[in-house]
């Protein structure tokens, strides 16, 4: 005989589980998109994970997140200006999609809530792993979002923003893209909106032979929320996908990022941002399988620490058996500002082929007093030189996007970080 | 215009005595060279003067214009005019070079009282200082001095130096690692600099670079001391006989 000891619920899994069943009328879903939908609050009813899950070791859920706030439906953020000037902007406004969707050739765009209640979406619903909470999270209370399809061969000459808004209250949404064959956009995934809200958001990207994607994951909370994120993406045959990831804000933040490379010649970019401040915990997790052989990826991860911020990244890299020929190069490094930040590194790559090329490599430092006193020997003050090295740490690998509209648009969120938190 | 006087300076980290018992004084309009054998403390008394916190002055003073600097952090040194070419520029992955040259030629004007510049006047300047120097302005479009070989670099300190306009100009062995086309070109740039209101303090291991930037005083420096002073005939006996013989004769 099993004797299960369940231990008494924390206030939030309590909020969490009352939530669903107040909820449930108004969700969207047929039978198959219910079903996964139990079978998602069950798992949450067993609890949040613990430091005791590996894959949560650094970010124990079930004690940080200390409360769940009620859904606010008279929250009413309203949509904002894109990130790249000119984009053509999905908004998502206290996790309900617009009715008026845009016309673009090559794209057909459908509101998620419509895929949940004719079920089509439910295989994507299911969770990713044993210990995919933030899946779970969504898939119970998910209700909208968009899922937009682009047409083969479509290339698109500028971005499209997917622009997740809250104000308060808890929000849950999904974002599906199909890149098709040979067809080439930049995508961005704007996270932002204000109060203490629990957010759950998540993406996930399937790109065709020769699909080429920049997604730029930009995430702004404020300080009050918190922010439960999860992109997943299947890479076909010769597809190239650069994801960038800024975290700029949230009181705790998740990201996790799972990405498998499918088809051979598929390239996988990741270049991240954390930029943390006050009192947050920011986490970003990655599991990467190269599951066929001639893929390459690289990740590359800069983090400025002040304040008592805490950081996180996990980079999990799995080169399966038939994975031969794989190139895979991962690096964290983290300019520490701070006595009382902290930022927590784990590389960890599970080699099963032989024939392979994979590395990593993790850095924390201070600012370089060298080329502080080139700067200052030159006539510029000090802060002006440190906040000139800090900018120049996490701007490296902006630059390397190659775009200058983007580049131009990501340094100007970058610098509003900067006057928030100089 | 600078005046050293019995100046003492360790390192910080380990308390090693470099500088003991330095005397120098260079007036306004001169070029002087100092010249010294490897560890004679040439690169540290550059270091000193532009105020690097790796070495304490323990004794004696620095006076510019009649005033001690010894309280001036490197920044507050550069906009009262002084000016460090430096031995091995350093690279700075991240900073624009545009973007540096722009805040560092404001933070003087702003030091002399002057408005900032506008972009199209500030880009002039940069051109017009590029091309006296050879420098093609794609350079100047990359991180600053990323990737740039030793020579681009000693070109990039003299074209900041032209464009930041000091009056105490200190050159730190700025003719390691150019080719002799190079340096001719980086030391027309110093001697169109030349002027009756500016000093400029060369520090050099070879008589070589004095051919082309012709010293009013040549001094030698050796244990961190100035051990003979003289003018550019100096630096000839220098090249032809070694450092031995002066030192012979100091000891």
């Amino acid at each position: 005989m099993n004797i299960h000891t369940i231990p008494q619920r924390t206030p939030a899994e309590t909020a969490l589980i009352d939530a669903f069943s107040d909820r449930l009328s108004l969700l969207p879903g047929d039978g198959k998109v219910m079903l996964k939908r139990d079978d998602a609050i069950e798992a949450i009813k067993s609890g949040l994970p613990t430091r005791r899950i590996e894959s949560w070791h650094y970010t124990d859920l079930r004690r940080l997140l200390t409360s769940v706030p009620d859904f606010d439906p008279a929250a009413a953020p309203k949509a904002i200006a894109p990130v790249v000037e000119g984009s053509a902007v999905l908004p998502v406004l206290n996790g309900v999609s617009s009715a008026k969707l845009p016309d673009i050739e090559g794209i057909a765009v459908q509101r998620l809530s419509e895929k949940l209640t004719d079920g089509s979406i439910a295989p994507g619903l299911d969770p990713y792993g044993a210990d995919d909470a933030i899946g779970a999270l969504n898939t119970a209370f998910v209700a909208d979002g968009y899922f937009v399809d682009i047409a083969d061969g479509t290339e698109l000459d500028k971005p499209i923003e997917l622009q997740n808004l809250q104000s308060g209250g808890q929000t849950h949404v999904r974002l599906g893209v199909r890149v098709g064959a040979g067809a080439k956009a930049v995508i961005v995934e704007r996270q932002t909106g204000e109060g203490a809200a629990l957010v759950s958001s998540v993406s996930q990207l399937l790109l065709d032979e020769g699909a080429d994607v920049t997604w730029l994951i930009v995430q702004e909370q404020p300080d009050t929320a918190t922010h439960l994120a999860q992109f997943k993406a299947h890479l076909g045959k010769d597809s190239k996908l650069t994801l960038f990831v800024m975290n700029a804000g949230g009181k705790l933040v998740r990201q996790e990022i799972v990405v498998k490379t499918t088809g051979e010649g598929a390239d996988f970019t990741l270049r991240g941002i954390n930029l943390l401040a006050g009192d947050t915990h920011t986490d970003v997790t990655m599991v990467l399988d190269h599951t066929v052989p001639h893929t390459a990826s690289t990740e590359v991860i800069r983090n400025v620490v002040t304040g008592r911020a805490r950081g996180v990244f996990q980079g999990r890299i799995n080169v399966h058996q038939y994975a031969q020929k794989t190139n895979a190069k991962m690096a964290c490094n983290t300019l520490l500002l701070s006595d009382d930040g902290e930022f927590s590194t784990k590389p960890e790559l599970e080699i099963f082929a032989d024939d392979v090329v994979c590395g990593h490599g993790a850095t924390v430092t201070e600012i370089d007093h060298d080329h502080l006193f080139y700067l200052m020997a030159r006539g510029i003050d000090e802060k002006t030189a440190r906040g000139f090295l800090v900018k120049a740490f996490v701007a490296e690998v902006i630059e390397e996007l190659d775009d200058e509209a983007i580049v131009e648009a990501l340094e100007a969120r970058l610098d509003d970080w900067f006057v928030a938190h100089g | 215009m600078l005046e050293i006087k019995n100046l003492h300076a360790r390192i910080v980290d380990d308390g090693t005595e470099i500088i003991r018992g330095l005397n120098l004084t260079v007036r306004a309009g001169e070029v002087a060279a100092i010249m010294g054998p490897n560890g004679s403390g040439k690169s540290t008394l550059s270091y000193i003067l532009a105020g690097r916190e790796d070495y304490e002055v323990t004794e004696g003073d620095i006076l510019y214009n009649g005033e001690s600097i010894l309280e001036m952090d490197p920044a507050e040194r550069a906009t009262s005019g002084i000016f460090l070419a430096f031995q091995y520029p350093m690279e700075i992955p991240g900073v624009a070079t545009m973007e540096f040259l722009k805040v560092a030629m404001n933070e003087q004007r702003k030091a002399r009282g002057e408005e900032p510049l506008k972009i199209p006047e500030f880009l002039k300047r940069v051109k017009d200082a590029a091309a006296s120097l050879n420098m093609d302005m794609a350079m100047l479009k990359r991180p600053l001095n990323v990737g740039f070989s030793g020579g681009e670099k000693k070109r990039a300190e003299i074209l900041q130096m032209k464009l930041l306009e000091p009056k105490l100009c200190v050159l730190d062995e700025t003719d390691s690692g150019l080719d002799i086309d190079a340096l001719k070109i980086v030391a027309d740039g110093v001697n169109a600099l030349r002027s009756p209101d500016r000093a400029i303090v060369v520090i050099t291991h070879y008589q070589r670079l004095l051919q082309y930037i012709v010293p009013d005083t040549v001094h030698v420096l050796y244990r961190g001391q100035v051990i003979k002073s003289g003018d550019k005939s100096l630096a000839l006996d220098l090249e032809a006989n070694g450092y031995a013989g002066v030192i012979g004769q100091a000891a």
